[in-house]
């Protein structure tokens, strides 16, 4: 056999792992990105790509209890072991509060960038529980969003670890900002 | 009003959260990439690595035998099935010289991107292998990227039906001469090179297409991450496939974000519906983000000189400009319209400037396509005028706040004919949003803080730029649009269709459609309010050919200007016949029965009457209906309205930028719109806040590099600069409402001011820091290097 044809028909691999609490085993080409793996081979189609140098972070997973951008790990570096997704936040029909708060605080508009964001957001408050604004901002540069501005998203972050703080800096009541502010304009 | 009748929560003006979110935050949203269908294949593109060349041959021989690879196919195999894609805006007499790009390049190729062959295979991971089987004999040919340099003598042709590149040769206003005059005539004269740099949309998600042939009933379909479904089905039917229109359906999933980039025809439409048939697979196409970047339609692009003159007093007297507009290597769908009709025409911005002269040479050169991105041509002009505000300014010795006020087309001017051949501007008071934005950030205070620093010699100099900015939006009157030469041979009107079910449910369905501002919350909350019905009974039904009657889609924030007053008439309607139904049941005159709050009755009698949900059981179960009147209850729409609207504001940038470094700090952006009435406070604010980081970030970040060898520098993300969290400062935002007369809401449209304001505000704020250096005008971006390199020739 050739390099070329060893090249042209690689060997598939075992591997398995837990994805959202699941069990899942496959077999898999090496060179299999975890994110195609999830996508593909899953079907978790939650887990978006939107650039293909590691820049945008709309495939940002847990791996392991660590984020990691999904379209930079292999499958098979992810075999044994626990991959939350997206899809897997919720937990007995509740969103998560970062998810809540991504609803609560217009963090969206398109909605491509947003199951990375909210990973990427989930990870920054499991590392600083109530993080200034400039550690938000700072805390979610791997993550793009072309729509928002991200001053919404920086508030959706800021509602979530008011409730998972009980409390925190932030007022949850804010929704109405918006209806105050537009009481006050209509003024012809 | 009748004290009787339960009054329902009005939901017009209130921050409801966003219906779509809860699929978009779980995963669970569909976008192109996440649809899979049974037996689906998938394509790859082989791309031009040159961006001008002549194909000697290509062999695909090697590809075809790769593993996993169902069919391998270039320009010569689809030739004959496929015509090039159609160009149909064709403004500025563009007519003899269209040069439109075939699906795959036939002999050339026009630019480093340009699609050569396609493979398609079990995977994309196969597809992809066999590309790099795929041998291209090129021989290569000179390049020109540069839209001035293109037009020059011995520049190398791209199309033999375009000498010297060009495409159109277009103008507006007063003839020269005149203008000429006057410039001569004026106190001030001051002149300006600007180059508006070529930006790339970057929409999250990349564009895809998705096709699928039918071989039992003759049926195409085709999944497209599109903001135009209707007119993409009808452009594939009637001019590029050849196949009659009604046996295509076009569906756009969850689409990640157009800006505009999405509005066009692109190689993959047509050409994955021809694998599917050739192929008897359905063939998905997804371009990866390089491909994104090489080839999906770009913006902006314009190299400019600009003549003002004025009054010792800021008076503008007179304004010429003339512009380079760079469309790339072939025409793209609505290209010439974006730098002539909606650029050219909008130059006079808020001003009144009795004489104007605009020349726009739009050209051919080996680079991606050129079309409509947020805010298409309107960037462009504001940028320019706003620029030159503060050029006369700069002149005058005035302040730009004041040069502003001087030459403020006045409340009571309105309609307004800015003498350029642009509609009437329909309502503004321009003057107001000024200084509501000037109160807001404490200008005066800002200007002591200026003069301050420039006395003490501060490293940290301090700048205020302001932009006024006025828009054109719910681009629609047909009469206009639609006239050729001029607009684009189609009209733009909008439709809707309202339909109460027998239950008393609603289905909005509209030809407008979302990729991210929210239509279905919107457009539920316009239709609560109006038919009195409540919020959660109410379904908006967009993006998907069939079931939806035509419409033109959503770009030029015209979504809710246009397609929103399509569903207030046709709720209109639907009340109309409600009322005619419940006269016949409440056996009184119709003229008697009012409708109000979801209920019809006779006046003063509410208590007697019929609801929404009675009337819609009877109209459909339909054995006693008014004599002539027909079952059910539902009424279309197709609105054509009488003028387009013209959003305004004041955006204010105050930074600070580091004598020693060349280092823009953004202190504080504060943003006063008038986007006439607001439906939802919250969405607004939202498409304000992203198209304000869109603008800034061309001011500061952006811009699409071209070598001299036609190979795009910043084909990445990691290159092309597109803000992250901590490149943008808070938005402080705050309106004025002047309601547009154009449409029974009043409302402007909101997609895209924020866009075009940001940019001359941040410009103008950096050069203001600087320009008591002796700098008057700085190109975009403004990155560290380039602010440093001029403080440098400045302190020489």
């Amino acid at each position: 056999m050739t390099m070329t044809e060893a090249v042209a028909a690689p060997a598939r691999v075992p591997v398995q792992m837990t994805v959202n609490g699941t069990d899942y085993a496959a077999e898999v080409e090496p060179r299999l990105l975890l994110v195609h793996f999830l996508r593909d081979n899953l079907g978790l189609t939650g887990t978006h790509v939107g650039c293909d140098t590691s820049q945008c972070g709309a495939c940002v997973v847990y791996l392991n209890g660590e984020s990691v951008k999904s379209c930079t790990v292999l499958a098979v570096q992810a075999n044994g072991g626990e991959v939350t997704t997206i899809e897997g936040l919720a937990k007995d029909g509740e969103y998560d509060p970062v998810q809540q708060g991504f609803w609560e605080m217009h963090g969206l508009q398109c909605g491509y960038c947003t199951p990375g964001m909210i990973m990427s957001a989930h990870a920054l408050l499991k590392r600083i529980p109530n993080p200034t604004e400039e550690q938000i901002r700072h805390g979610l540069e791997g993550n793009l969003c072309r729509c928002t501005g991200y001053q919404n998203i920086v508030k959706a972050v800021q509602y979530a670890a008011g409730q998972m703080n009980g409390g925190g800096t932030h007022d949850p009541a804010n929704t109405a900002d918006w209806e105050r502010e537009l009481a006050g304009k209509s003024d012809s | 009003m009748t004290a009787t009748v339960d009054a329902p929560e009005r939901l017009v003006g209130k921050a409801i959260k966003r219906r779509e979110d809860p699929r978009l935050i779980t995963g669970a949203g569909s976008f192109l990439d996440d649809v899979r269908l049974p037996g689906m294949a998938h394509a790859a593109v082989l791309r031009s690595p040159y961006a001008h060349a002549r194909i000697r041959g290509i062999d695909v021989s090697r590809a075809l035998a790769m593993p996993g690879v169902l069919g391998v196919f270039t320009g010569e195999d689809v030739k004959d099935d496929i015509n090039p894609l159609p160009c149909a805006w064709q403004a500025g007499k563009v007519q003899n010289n269209v040069n439109t790009p075939r699906v795959l390049a036939l002999e050339k190729v026009m630019q480093v991107g340009d699609p050569v062959a396609v493979v398609v295979a079990e995977s994309r991971y196969q597809a992809e292998d066999a590309l790099d089987a795929i041998e291209v004999d090129y021989e290569e040919l000179p390049v020109v990227v540069d839209a001035k340099k293109a037009t020059e003598p011995g520049a190398p042709q791209l199309h033999d039906n375009a000498p010297n590149n060009v495409v159109m040769e277009w103008s507006c206003g007063k003839d020269a001469a005149t203008v000429d005059q006057a410039l001569a005539d004026a106190d001030v004269r001051v002149s300006q090179h600007i180059v508006n740099q070529r930006l790339i949309a970057s929409a999250m998600e990349p564009r895809g297409s998705i096709g699928r042939y039918d071989p039992g009933t003759g049926e195409y379909t085709l999944w497209a991450t599109s903001q135009a479904p209707h007119v993409h089905r009808l452009l594939l039917g009637a001019f590029i496939l050849g196949v009659p229109e009604q046996t295509i359906r076009v569906i756009a999933p969850n689409v990640g974000g157009g800006f505009g980039s999405k509005i066009f025809m692109y190689f993959d439409m047509p050409l994955v519906l021809w694998l599917s048939k050739k192929l008897g697979r359905p063939v998905k196409f997804f371009e990866d983000r390089t491909e994104n970047y090489l080839h999906t339609a770009q913006g902006r692009d314009h190299i400019t000189d600009v003549e003002v003159g004025a009054t010792k007093d800021g008076k503008i007297t007179a304004l010429k400009v003339k512009t380079w507009a760079n469309l790339g290597g072939y025409l793209s769908t609505v290209a010439p319209g974006i730098p002539t009709t909606l650029y050219g025409r909008m130059v006079a911005g808020c001003y009144k400037i009795p004489n104007i002269h605009v020349d726009v040479t739009g050209v051919y050169t080996n680079t991606a396509m050129v079309d409509a991105y947020r805010g298409a041509g309107r960037p462009e002009a504001a940028y320019l005028i706003e620029r030159v505000c503060d050029l006369v300014a700069g002149a005058t010795g005035l302040d730009p706040a004041e040069i502003r006020r001087r030459n403020f087309i006045q409340p009571g001017d309105f309609p307004y004919d800015t003498g350029i051949g642009m509609l009437p501007y329909d309502s503004g008071d321009y003057e107001r949003a000024l200084n509501h934005a000037l109160d807001l950030v404490g200008y005066q205070d800002l200007r002591a803080e200026q003069d301050k620093r420039r006395q003490n010699g501060s490293d940290k100099l301090l700048g205020v730029g302001m932009s006024s900015y006025v828009e054109v939006c719910g681009i629609a009157p047909s009469k206009w649009i639609g006239l050729p030469g001029e607009g684009w041979g189609a009209g733009l009107w909008e439709s809707a269709n309202v339909r109460v079910h027998l239950t008393g449910k609603v289905v909005v369905t509209t030809g407008s459609l979302p990729h991210g501002q929210g239509h279905e919350t919107t457009f539920a909350q316009l239709t609560a309010d109006q038919l009195g019905v409540p919020y959660d009974d109410i379904e908006v039904k967009h993006s998907d050919t069939l079931g939806t009657p035509f419409g033109f889609g959503s770009y030029g924030s015209r979504s809710l200007a246009v397609g929103g007053t399509a569903i207030y008439k046709s709720v209109e309607k639907v009340k109309e016949k409600a009322k005619l139904l419940a006269a016949h049941m409440l056996e009184a005159a119709p003229e008697d029965i009012v409708y109000e709050n979801g209920k019809a009755f006779v006046k003063g009698s509410p208590e007697q009457g019929k609801t929404i949900q009675d009337l819609a059981l009877a109209a459909h179960v339909g054995y006693d209906l008014p004599e002539g009147m027909e079952p059910t209850l539902e009424a279309t729409t197709f609105y054509d309205p009488p003028n387009c609207t013209f959003p305004f504001g004041t955006h204010v940038c105050v930074v600070e930028v580091d004598r020693n470094t060349g280092e823009v700090d953004v202190l504080r952006y504060l943003a006063v719109d008038d986007v006439g009435n607001v439906i939802n406070p919250m969405i607004v604010d939202g498409q304000l806040h992203g198209g304000i980081a869109q603008g800034l970030a061309q001011a500061l970040y952006e811009g699409a590099v071209y070598n001299d060898i036609g190979e795009l520098v910043t084909g990445t993300m990691n290159e092309y600069a597109i803000p992250k969290a901590d490149m943008v400062p808070n938005y402080e935002l705050d309106r004025t409402v002047t309601p547009t007369p154009v449409n029974p809401m009043g409302a402007k449209g909101a997609g895209e001011a924020g866009t075009i304001a940001a940019t001359p505000a941040v410009v103008n704020a950096v050069v203001d820091a600087v320009t008591h250096l002796g700098i008057r005008h700085l190109d975009m971006p403004l990155t560290p290097e380039r602010v440093w390199r001029s403080l440098q020739g400045a302190s020489a």
